[in-house]
């Protein structure tokens, strides 16, 4: 008998994402651009990350129209994003097909409490993490892939690479310890212990882990690959850049080649200005994505 | 016996532990030069359209062509398998054309209509833990091919000459035997 949505199925999925970028697109001719340059899925958005963060107010999940065009528009996996907390965002893009589904920071929380119970979903998620606490939460709750949060929008890779040094020095550590220290440890971080001891065991998370949250550049997505990511995520910093056609392709070339820095300086030339970027201490706390959610 | 996995992007690293775990030394491909001293190449589950274009940027395309005419043996999984077909349902574009079948690309659906059944495969295993993610199948296998396996009437599974291609994930379990029985085909492709 043929089952769907099991653990397997939806993290199998995550990893055949690896090695690639996923793009953020807000309309079919974006989503195109995305394909041909080599993403490996697309998100589909209302507002780019940069947008949302200038436009301020309530940021829900996109239009379906929107996600309607661009899931007619490629034949890559499309993803979106639900509100953390917003089960019925989340049920309402699983109907329509959407492949892997976004409880992002991104969005404005619908739930300050309790994020989406992810396992009776049958279409995977992705969720954002600071941490391997929290990423071991999430995946509790059902998340089949991780991504770091970084601070979404602000083309300011110093987040993402924060996170992602965190979640593998803290693997690292988690690794080396004494099965005694491991239940103190669980509750050092907030995690649930049986993840925690699989990091033990195997020393890396259960799940795929992609960087995002600030990546704007081919050496950004390079850099986040040597730091342990399995691929990136690209959010403002294709589209907001000045020609997003030959970033996109560059930082696809960057992301699987990123032990080859002369390939990474041939792809890098000529590329015209990245989208502008935004010092975080310049944001007002209250503003900053990562700390949504908990 | 040396086996490479194309490491352009999708699950590298699953199937080299598989093919490590069924008895061969097998390491991920980057570069065109690193094709030389292999036996046999794995083509992994990933992105087709992304993994294809790399290919061309790379000279990926020529290099596996001529890998293929040594009579070198190839597997390619899910986005492998419409790799290596010479025809694709509905596009005019074929990747490497190296396999004569037709093959249709999300046949099952999208991903929330991904599945994994237990499946037959003759000569390999009567119930083979099958995980299909978005998965193609094949629609008409030219001969001399054999098919391996069917899932819904539908191909799944098949080998012509050196050539071996999977619509479903082996490299996502623990169960090495279609790794296995690949390897026999190099050995008798290579005659080591």
């Amino acid at each position: 008998m043929a089952e769907v949505g099991t653990s397997r199925v939806k993290r199998g999925m995550a990893e055949m994402q690896k090695g690639g970028v996923i793009m953020d697109v807000v309309n079919a001719e974006q989503a195109k651009i995305a394909e041909a340059a080599g993403a490996v899925a697309v998100m589909a958005l209302e507002r780019v990350p940069s947008d949302i963060r200038a436009a301020g107010g309530v940021a829900r999940m996109a239009d379906l129209g929107i996600v309607e065009e661009v899931l007619k528009a490629v034949s890559i996996p499309v993803m979106a994003k639900a509100r953390i907390g917003h089960f019925v965002e989340a049920r309402v893009l699983e109907s329509m097909g959407v492949d892997y589904l976004d409880e992002s920071e991104v969005l404005t929380p619908a739930d300050d409490l309790y994020h989406i119970n992810k396992k009776e979903f049958t279409v995977p998620f992705v969720c954002g993490a600071r941490d391997l606490g929290e990423a071991l939460r999430r995946i509790g709750e059902g998340a089949s892939m991780i991504r770091t949060k970084g601070e979404p929008g602000t083309g300011n890779i110093v987040e993402a690479v924060r996170h992602m040094r965190t979640m593998q020095s803290q693997i690292r550590k988690v690794q080396s310890m004494s099965y005694d220290e491991l239940m103190a440890e669980a509750k050092n971080l907030g995690a649930p212990y049986e993840l925690l001891e699989q990091v033990h065991q195997t020393g890396k998370l259960p799940v795929v882990n992609f960087a995002a949250g600030g990546v704007a550049t081919p050496s950004d997505a390079a850099l986040m690959m040597h730091l342990g990511a399995d691929g990136v995520f690209v959010g403002s910093g294709i589209f907001k850049s000045d020609n997003p056609e030959k970033f996109a392709r560059a930082i696809v070339e960057a992301t699987t080649h990123y032990t080859d820095y002369g390939l990474i300086a041939r792809v890098s030339k000529g590329l015209g200005a990245a989208m502008t970027g935004l010092e975080i201490s310049k944001i007002r706390e209250a503003d900053r994505m990562q700390e949504r959610g908990w | 016996m040396k086996i490479g996995v194309l490491a352009l992007q999708g699950a590298v690293s699953e199937h080299v532990r598989m093919l490590e775990m069924a008895g061969a030394t097998a390491g991920a491909i980057k570069k065109v030069e690193e094709l030389e001293d292999l036996d046999g190449l794995v083509i992994p589950g990933g992105e087709s359209t992304a993994i294809s274009k790399l290919m061309h940027k790379y000279g990926f395309m020529e290099a596996v062509r001529q890998f293929a005419e040594e009579g070198k043996a190839i597997f390619g999984t899910c986005a492998g398998a419409i790799l290596l077909a010479n025809r694709i349902n509905g596009q005019e574009d074929v990747h490497l054309g190296l396999m004569d079948m037709k093959v249709e690309r999300n046949a099952f659906g999208r991903q929330k209509d991904s599945f994994e059944a237990s499946l037959p495969i003759a000569g390999v295993a009567p119930n083979f833990p099958a995980v299909f993610i978005r998965a193609p199948y094949i629609m008409e296998l030219g001969q001399p091919g054999v098919v391996l396996a069917k899932y819904d009437q539908k191909i799944v599974a098949a080998r012509q000459g050196p050539f071996l291609a999977a619509a479903f994930h082996p490299e996502l379990t623990d169960d090495c035997r279609l790794h296995q029985y690949f390897l026999e085909m190099v050995k008798e492709c290579s005659k080591i």
